[in-house]
C-alpha cells in the first residue's frame, strides 16, 4: 500500500526526475511522525501529573473529562489562547528564535530512529553521530533564551545549564563509544539489528555500567529532576523560561517532552535491543509471543524508561549544581575513559558476551 | 535540471548571504548565529557530496561545541556599541592591507589549475550502501596514522597548558572535599562532655 502511494505521488509530480516528488513523500512521513509524537508528548503530561500524584498520595488531574483525559487538550488550549509577553528592551528576534531553535532539534533527531525492522524515515550511514550533533544544537535554545530576555534569573539559568549541558554531552559521547566499539558500526539500525537474539545478547549486560552513567546523563541532557538545574524554581524562579509565556512557552516546554522521550527511545536502542522481542532464543515464550508485533516491544520498553523519569522525579531532591558538576568531570568521565579501553581490549581479544 | 543542483544553489545562497551578513551585522550575537547557519549551509553542501561524516562532524564539532562556548563568550562581553566603533577605522587600512593579501593568495592557488575536473576527474557516484566513515577511519588509522597520534598528542599538551594556566597560582577559592564531609562520623563532630550538676548551695 506505502509503494503504491509512493508510485501515484510520483505519477502525480513528475518534475525534476520524481525530486520534488520525493520530498512530498518525506514531508508525508515527518507528518506521520510529528503527529503522534504530539500526542505522546501531551499524554505523558498527564501521565506525569498522575504517577507523581498517586507517588505522594494525590489523585491528579480528574476534572477535565473521563479520569482527567482531556487535561491535556484544555492546557494546550490555555496555551494558545495566552498573551505573548515581550520584556522591555529585549531583542525580540532573537527571544521568539530561542523557542525555535530548542523546538526543532528535538523533532529533528526523530528522523533516524528505527521503529522496527526497515521501519524508518532515513537510514543514515552516521545516524548515531547525526543524533548527537543535532542534540547538541538543542543547547542554542537555551542559550538565547537567556540572553535575548534581557533579565537577571534566565542569564543565570542559562549559564549553568549550557556548561552542564556540554559537559554531559561529553560523557554521553563516550557511552556511545563503546556501544559502537561493540556494535561495529555507527549505525543505530545495525546497532540494534546486532543486539538480535533475546534479552541476554542486549548490551546492557556488558555495559552495564555504561547504561547506568547514560540514563543519568539523559536525565541531565533532558533538564529532569533531581538535576533540573535550568529552571530550579526553589534558587532562580524558573530559569531560562521566566520571560516565556504563551506559545514560545509551550515551544521549550514540548522540546523538552519530545527530548525526554527521545532519550528514552536512545536508551531502548542501545542497550535493551530496540524492536526485538526479549524471549527470542528462548524455546516455548518465543512462540508464545510470536503474534506481538516489533512495534509494540519497542514502545513497551521505552515506556518503562518513561515511567522511570516520574520515578525518579517524585524521589530525589534536587542536586546542587556544583555537586552535579563534580559527579561528571571527576567521576563519570574517569569511569567511562576508563570503560572504553575495558571495552577496546576486551574486542580485541575477543572476549565477552559479543562477538 | 536536476533536484540536487537546485539544493545546491539553495544552500549555496544561504552559505553566502548568511557570512555576508556575518561580517556586517553589528550585533555580536547574531553575528554568531549565522555564522552557525554558515556551518550548517556548508554541511549540507558536503552532504550533497557525498561527504556525510565530514558534514556531521563539522555540525558536531563547530556548531555543537565551539560556537557554543563562543555564544558564552558573548554572553560575558559588556555590549557597548560607541566603544566598538571608536576602534573600527583604527585597523581599517591593516584590515584592507590582509584581505588583499588573503584575496591574492586565493586568485593564485585556484587559478593554478590544480582543482580542474580536468586534473582530478569528476568523482564517482557511490550507491547507498557505501559507507563514508569506514574509508576515512582505514585511511586515518594505517597510513595516517602517526600523523593522526601526533595530533591527538599536540591536543592533550594543549589541554595540560590550559589547565596549568588556571592552577598556576595558589588558589583562594575555598573548596570542599566531599568525600571528607560524606565519611564524616558522629564522634568526629560531636563532643559528650559529662557536666556534673552544680547543687543550690554551691552557686550561692
Amino acid at each position: 500500500m506505502w509503494q503504491s502511494l509512493v508510485d501515484s505521488i510520483h505519477n502525480l509530480i513528475p518534475w525534476f526526475d520524481g525530486g520534488l516528488a520525493d520530498v512530498v513523500i518525506i514531508l508525508i512521513k515527518g507528518l506521520a511522525l510529528i503527529f503522534p509524537l504530539i500526542i505522546a508528548m501531551a499524554y505523558m503530561t498527564y501521565a506525569e501529573r498522575k504517577v507523581i500524584g498517586f507517588m505522594q498520595l494525590r489523585i491528579g488531574p480528574n476534572r477535565v473529562g473521563p479520569l482527567g483525559l482531556l487535561q491535556p487538550f484544555a492546557d494546550v488550549f490555555k496555551m494558545m489562547f495566552k498573551e505573548i509577553i515581550f520584556p522591555t528592551k529585549s531583542n525580540i528576534y532573537l527571544f521568539l528564535l530561542a523557542p525555535i531553535l530548542a523546538f526543532v532539534p528535538a523533532v529533528a533527531v526523530w528522523a533516524v530512529v528505527p521503529f522496527g525492522e526497515g521501519f524508518y524515515i532515513a537510514n543514515l550511514d552516521v545516524s548515531l553521530l547525526y543524533v548527537m550533533a543535532i542534540g547538541s544544537v538543542g543547547v542554542y535554545g537555551i542559550v538565547l533564551a537567556g540572553w535575548a530576555s534581557n533579565s537577571k534569573y534566565p542569564l543565570l539559568g542559562a549559564l549553568r545549564s549550557t556548561a552542564l549541558l556540554i559537559s554531559y554531552e561529553l560523557v554521553i559521547g563516550f557511552v556511545i563509544v563503546t556501544v559502537v566499539m561493540i556494535a561495529s558500526s555507527v549505525n543505530l539500525n545495525t546497532v540494534v539489528e546486532k543486539q538480535a537474539g533475546g534479552i541476554l545478547n542486549w548490551y546492557w549486560i556488558p555495559l552495564f555500567p555504561m547504561m547506568i552513567v547514560f540514563w543519568i546523563g539523559a536525565l541531565v541532557e533532558t533538564n529532569r529532576a533531581p538535576f533540573d538545574v535550568v529552571e530550579g524554581e526553589s534558587e532562580i524562579v524558573g530559569g531560562t523560561h521566566v520571560e516565556y509565556s504563551g506559545m514560545p512557552f509551550a515551544l521549550f516546554f514540548m522540546a523538552e517532552y519530545f527530548n525526554m522521550i527521545f532519550m528514552a527511545m536512545l536508551a531502548v536502542l542501545l542497550f535493551f535491543g530496540g524492536w526485538h522481542s526479549p524471549f527470542e532464543g528462548i524455546p516455548l515464550l518465543e512462540d508464545w509471543f510470536e503474534f506481538v508485533p516489533d512495534l509494540f516491544w519497542l514502545l513497551f520498553k521505552m515506556s518503562f524508561f518513561l515511567f522511570l523519569y516520574f520515578w525518579i522525579r517524585a524521589s530525589f531532591p534536587r542536586f546542587r549544581y556544583d555537586q552535579i558538576m563534580r559527579l561528571c568531570w571527576k567521576i563519570f568521565l574517569p569511569l567511562t575513559i576508563v570503560w572504553i579501553f575495558v571495552v577496546a581490549l576486551m574486542t580485541q581479544l575477543h572476549i565477552g558476551p559479543w562477538f | 535540471m536536476e533536484f540536487s543542483s537546485i539544493l545546491f544553489y539553495v544552500f549555496s545562497f544561504f552559505f553566502i548571504v548568511s557570512s555576508i551578513m556575518m561580517i556586517t551585522s553589528r550585533n555580536t550575537a547574531k553575528a554568531a548565529l549565522f555564522l552557525i547557519l554558515t556551518f550548517f549551509s556548508a554541511a549540507s553542501l558536503w552532504l550533497l557530496l557525498e561527504a556525510e561524516f565530514l558534514a556531521i562532524t563539522l555540525i558536531l564539532i563547530y556548531v555543537g561545541a565551539v560556537m557554543v562556548l563562543f555564544m558564552f563568550v558573548i554572553k560575558m562581553l559588556d555590549t557597548d556599541k560607541s566603544t566598538l566603533r571608536a576602534q573600527f577605522t583604527r585597523y581599517l587600512p591593516l584590515g584592507i592591507f590582509v584581505s588583499i593579501i588573503v584575496i591574492a593568495q586565493m586568485v593564485l592557488v585556484l587559478n593554478a589549475g590544480q582543482f580542474d575536473l580536468a586534473m582530478t576527474g569528476v568523482p564517482e557516484k557511490h550507491d547507498a550502501s557505501y559507507s563514508n566513515i569506514t574509508a576515512i577511519a582505514e585511511q586515518l588509522y594505517t597510513l595516517y596514522v602517526y600523523p593522526f597520534e601526533l595530533a591527538a598528542i599536540l591536543l592533550l599538551i594543549a589541554i595540560i597548558a590550559a589547565i596549568t594556566l588556571v592552577h598556576r597560582n595558589e588558589s583562594r577559592s575555598k573548596k570542599q572535599n566531599i568525600s571528607e564531609q560524606i565519611n564524616v562520623q558522629a564522634k568526629d563532630r560531636m563532643r559528650m562532655a559529662s557536666i556534673k550538676p552544680k547543687s543550690a548551695k554551691e552557686s550561692k
